[in-house]
């Protein structure tokens, strides 16, 4: 069975951030809780569009927190994370 | 190779924008300070400098496939590995190719090799923006000129 987005994610985070896996979970900020800075966050974001076959779009996302048209909750907290993940490769095969 | 002036690529040779690869020239130059110091009586071209030489060369490929309207940015370096020395007077070819293109950064894996032989490698990560502002566009397109980049590269 395939492994779930999430569960690709933490280890994805766990592998390249070098945080112990089991203190990933699905509620964890990737800012705010793991304390992953934005210059970590590209190699997730690499390993991520990898992975996934994706780009993921990291300067939208900036540019949407940066305006107050989204919150980095949306984006960061890694079930939501998951969840555009999801959405990006079900339009990659539209 | 221009120093004292951070300007380490002397030759665009080719940008095939397909392929997201790029080879440039650079002529280590038989005198310089920084070979007194480094090191007395046993002159290295210093790796920090192979590994600008290499970002370097990695930042004219993303400003040719991002078309003169992004700058990229040196933002992480991994996997250098310096294996062997590289003396006064070498003349170097340097080639980069894209091995990410995300979203607003880029990742090029790239090396140097002298008389056929490989000299340094790295695997390099860019965050690329919007050009600062028009002045450093407009000096980045005059050192484009002078290095001989290929107009009709730009994709």
């Amino acid at each position: 069975m395939m492994s779930s987005t999430f569960d690709q994610v933490a280890t994805i985070i766990a592998e390249t951030c070098d945080i112990p896996r089991d203190t990933i979970t699905p509620e964890s900020h990737a800012i705010d809780d793991l304390g992953i800075d934005s210059l970590d966050f590209l190699d997730i974001a690499f390993a991520i569009d990898k992975a996934f076959g994706i780009k993921l779009p990291l300067e939208k996302w900036t540019q949407e927190v940066n305006d107050g048209k989204a919150t980095t909750e949306q984006y960061f907290v890694l079930k939501n994370l998951s969840a555009r993940i999801d959405e990006l490769v079900a339009a990659k095969g539209e | 190779m221009q120093l004292e002036y951070f300007q380490l690529v002397d030759r665009i040779l080719a940008i095939d924008p397909d392929a997201r690869k790029i080879t440039v020239e650079a002529q280590v130059p038989q005198h310089n300070t920084i070979f007194e110091g480094h090191f007395p009586g046993h002159p290295l071209m210093p790796g920090v400098l192979l590994i600008e030489t290499m970002a370097q060369t990695s930042g004219w490929l993303l400003i040719s496939l991002l078309n003169f309207e992004r700058m990229p940015f040196l933002a992480a370096v991994k996997e250098a590995k310096m294996r062997t020395f590289v003396t006064p007077g070498q003349t170097l070819t340097v080639e980069a190719a894209i091995a990410h293109d995300g979203s607003g950064f880029a990742v090029t894996d790239a090396r140097i090799s002298t008389g056929g032989k490989m000299v340094c490698n790295a695997t390099l990560t860019f965050r690329h923006v919007p050009f600062p502002n028009p002045d450093l566009r407009g000096h980045m397109e005059t050192v484009a000129k002078r290095i001989g980049y290929p107009r009709q590269a730009a994709t």
